[in-house]
């Protein structure tokens, strides 16, 4: 009898609604759901649907109304404010929509942040730093501020930075949809690789179908809700 | 180091708003230390007031005299080392807008002790030996160019009448802080022809000058001379310099405090326009705040990053005030010389421009900070695009 391997995200009958002035919204209702180990993960739906809360509640930058949710065994609702930033800065790599680089900081220094809340020293991080730029293929435009480059290179400083502390999961918001179509296909190449190459765990919210074809699943949700599975 | 890239890169990132908030600053500074300073005048007579030296006048008021024959019971109180007198003279030189102080004194001994006035011995002395002469500061000799040997007439307002006195001595001070715009002439020649013209005004002083033989007999020197006059037709009131000093500050209390309100005003002003540059600022970033915090930075880095930007911008404007403060307070100095005896930045004004300055960057920190720290992350996020 072969053993079922514990998912890497376990979500258990979650909730979330906002309130609007003093009605409460449902947002996510009930949702179940389990992500493996270097899965790829696209979430598709409405706008409305909920899959940017999904998303951020298991990136631990919003808590739930009820429900479980674990991330590699660790129950994270139940984390204290600060706990949760020390889990996220050593957990999770975020790529963003409008890629949140800081304009004030070359590429270099952008993805050298997170790693000031590492314990390596500044040799070592300078390696690290160089390294994830190479690989996002930007190792000659390190001195550049976000402002100098175009918006493909940017989510590729901003992927850079998400993988800089060597992450558990990989979330990505909308990470196409601020880019021209070939940005946008060398961006989801490059997430593939990621997930391919170094088996990064990938979850990702799209409307584009072309970019979540690149996903290996795909989860449609709907007035908060998990629909169907597509292998 | 790239923490502290971020603060100061993000303080110069709107160059102009820097600019203008640093120039506010240096303003506020500028104005700050010159009204310290201008109170620090104000109280210049108290600081130079000697510890070994008593003032006695009489009980009721400074205006009324006291008899000349007192001189010699005062100098037979135990702890009294040497005993001098003088008048308010009251005496205007052209036109009532030349005011300085001038008093008649006791020429033989009133300068021994004050030893802040240095007279060259050969000018003393032609001083004492003549009974028209006088001796002035060197700022008020400087502002209406006089020379030792010039004529000077003095129009009497307490003793009527034209008096001719002789420049015989212009006095230097020995600290920065001594008053150089005093003058001074003989008490016996005002005396000498108050007998002739108004007798029942001659033979009274303003005040005894006494100087005691040590510093801690002060108190109880100062009781017993007002003990030896008990009951007697003018009581005396002796009390030590600083004191009567402080009697003529408290008289202008009001101007002082006001000042001192103004100086703190100054401050809370420019603190309000910093801390209010320093929310605008804060609005813009909390979109980077947000994506900091998604990061793992806490709260202390935020405080980090938006009180080391406040402080930047107001230490630097602090610094550029104090600079400006000096030729600010030459500038006043030489121009008001005739006013102000001496117009210096005194150490103690520096520490209190760079606490402003310190207390303006936090306040201008708090509020950003709490805003930065407190909000809620996806709705930081949201505010990119």
């Amino acid at each position: 009898m072969s053993e079922e391997p514990t998912p890497l995200v376990s979500i258990r009958n979650l909730s979330k609604s906002y309130w609007r002035g003093s009605q409460q919204v449902p947002v996510l209702e009930g949702i179940n759901l389990e992500i493996p180990q270097g899965e790829f993960l696209a979430l598709m739906g409405p706008s409305g649907s909920g899959k940017s809360t999904l998303l951020n509640l298991i990136a631990g930058l919003d808590q739930p109304d009820a429900g479980e949710l674990q991330v590699g065994g660790i129950e994270i609702s139940r984390l204290a404010e600060g706990d949760l930033a020390r889990w996220r800065a050593s957990h999770v790599g975020f790529i963003f929509q409008f890629y949140n680089l800081l304009p004030v900081l070359t590429a270099f220094e952008n993805v050298e942040l997170p790693l000031l809340l590492s314990p390596l020293k500044r040799r070592d991080r300078r390696d690290h730093v160089a390294l994830a730029l190479q690989l996002v293929g930007l190792a000659d435009r390190m001195d550049h501020y976000p402002g100098q480059l175009s918006g493909g290179q940017q989510q590729r400083v901003a992927i850079a930075r998400a993988l800089i502390t060597d992450p558990t999961i990989l979330v990505a918001d909308e990470p196409t949809g601020d880019l021209d179509r070939d940005s946008a296909q060398e961006i989801l190449d490059l997430v593939g690789r990621l997930n391919g190459e170094f088996g990064k765990t990938v979850i990702m919210v799209t409307h584009d179908p072309r970019a979540a074809e690149t996903a290996r699943v795909i989860r449609h949700l709907d007035k908060g809700v998990l629909t169907d599975v597509v292998p | 180091m790239l923490f502290l890239k971020l603060i100061l890169r993000n303080a110069l990132r709107h160059k102009l708003r820097s600019v203008l908030t640093v120039a506010g600053v240096a303003v506020a500074i500028v104005a700050f230390g010159l009204l310290r300073t201008l109170i620090g005048v104000w109280y210049l007579g108290v600081e130079g007031s000697s510890a070994t030296r008593l003032v006695t006048r009489n009980s009721i008021s400074l205006i009324f005299p006291l008899p000349i024959s007192y001189l010699e019971r005062i100098r037979q109180v135990p702890g009294v080392a040497e005993v001098t007198y003088g008048n308010w003279f009251g005496g205007i030189y052209i036109d009532r807008k030349n005011f300085f102080a001038n008093f008649a004194v006791n020429a033989d001994h009133y300068l021994d002790l004050y030893p802040e006035f240095v007279v060259p011995p050969e000018e003393l002395a032609a001083f004492r030996r003549d009974r028209r002469g006088a001796i002035a500061g060197e700022n008020l000799a400087a502002k209406f160019g006089w020379k030792v040997g010039d004529p000077i007439v003095l129009t009497g307002t307490i003793f009527p009448g034209q008096w001719n006195l002789v420049l015989r001595g212009i006095y230097r001070g020995a600290r920065p802080n001594t008053d150089r715009n005093q003058f001074f002439l003989h008490w016996d020649y005002v005396n000498e022809t108050l007998k002739q013209t108004t007798p029942r005004r001659a033979d009274q002083v303003g005040f005894y000058v006494i100087g005691v033989k040590r510093p801690e007999e002060a108190p109880a020197t100062a009781a017993a001379i007002d003990r030896s006059f008990t009951n007697s037709l003018a009581e005396t009131l002796t009390e030590t310099e600083k004191a009567f000093q402080l009697g003529f500050v408290a008289m202008t209390g009001a101007i002082v405090t006001a000042i001192r309100i103004v100086s703190y005003m100054v401050i809370v002003i420019i603190m309000v326009v910093t801390a209010n540059t320093m929310a605008m600022t804060a609005r813009e970033r909390l979109a980077e705040y947000a994506t900091l915090k998604t990061l793992g930075f806490g709260g202390g880095h935020l405080a980090l990053a938006i009180f080391g930007e406040s402080l930047s911008i107001a230490l630097c404007g602090a610094g550029l005030g104090i600079l400006l403060t000096y030729p600010a307070a030459d500038f006043i100095a030489s121009a008001l010389k005739q006013f102000f005896p001496a117009f210096h930045i005194a150490p103690s004004t520096l520490w209190l421009d760079l606490g402003a300055a310190l207390l303006i960057g936090l306040v201008g920190g708090i509020f950003p900070t709490w805003r930065a720290v407190t909000g809620n992350i996806v709705d930081g996020l949201r505010r990119i695009g």
